[in-house]
């Protein structure tokens, strides 16, 4: 089974985790300024990139801490995982 | 006439089962543990700041228990003299002016204690954390799942022969079941 290192926990299975989707989207500054279109874009519309990708994980089984990754959505290989309010190297 | 609901442990009917484990391993029912879940800011300091585990993983004992790491932000208080009401306002107390929390969990797990020379064996085998005294000792702890159960599994002693495993209450008998089980290779 593959390991995810949670930024806390160390290598865990993958079981222990939980998938949030694509990470570093920012809430809108002027929710209420925003047109329906654009508040859907918000809210629905996500990447759906071959390659490299930012995603939000949660280590549910363990320390319950969201986290970000970059995972490689050719091969499933996680490439850094790297804690909330943190950038990736 | 009224009746009276009488106090239970969730493990009460399994104490024969866990009597009649093979040799080199032993299961008991632990008395009900005071539990309170205190949320605070990672950079809290000060005297409660400095009797909580800070590294990942960690367990501290305590005059009257134990505090366990259970996240940057979050630790489980453990007393076996003060009662949950007494637990949570003691702690209430400490954390109002550092703008953090404590709620009283006491009635969410129950203390399991797994000993003996099969103890880490048997563990292993429904777990994926490394068990092994080396880097699972006196003062390590894991929340992670054993069967298909979520467990916070604390490391007692030096030699990887002393558990003690916090479950959920709905969950004890499920892991009481599968302990016994997984025991039976070892007869
Ligand atoms: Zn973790």
């Amino acid at each position: 089974m593959q390991l995810i290192h949670c930024p806390w926990c160390g290598p865990r299975e993958e079981v222990e985790f939980h998938y949030g989707g694509q990470a570093h989207i920012a809430y809108p500054e002027y929710p209420s300024a925003l047109s329906d279109e654009s508040w859907a874009h918000y809210v629905f519309f996500r990447d759906n990139t071959k390659g490299e990708f930012a995603e939000r994980w949660s280590h549910s089984s363990g320390c319950r801490r969201w986290f970000n990754a970059v995972r490689d959505t050719r091969t499933y290989t996680f490439l850094k995982t790297y804690k909330i309010g943190e950038v990736a190297q | 006439m009224a009746r009276t609901l009488q106090r239970s442990h969730p493990l009460q009917s399994y104490e024969s089962a866990f009597a009649a484990l093979p040799e080199g391993i032993s299961v008991k029912a632990e008395p009900y543990l005071s539990m309170t879940d205190l949320r605070l800011p990672e950079d809290v300091d000060g005297p409660l700041g400095k009797a909580l585990p800070r590294e990942p993983g960690g367990w501290v004992s305590t005059a009257d228990g134990l505090i366990v790491w259970l996240g940057p932000d979050e630790w489980l208080v453990l007393s076996g003299s003060r009662g949950p009401g007494e637990l949570e306002a003691d702690l209430r107390d400490l954390a109002r002016p550092n703008q953090g929390s404590a709620v009283d969990v006491s009635a969410q797990r129950i203390s399991l204690r797994v000993r003996g020379r099969h103890a880490r064996d048997l563990l292993s085998g429904g777990c994926s954390i490394d068990l092994h005294p080396s880097v699972f000792q006196n003062g390590r702890s894991a929340q992670t799942t054993l069967g298909l159960t979520g467990v916070v599994l604390l490391a007692l002693g030096a030699d990887g022969d002393d558990f003690r495993i916090l479950v959920r209450s709905s969950f004890a008998g499920y892991l009481a079941e599968w302990l016994v089980d997984a025991a039976t290779e070892y007869r």
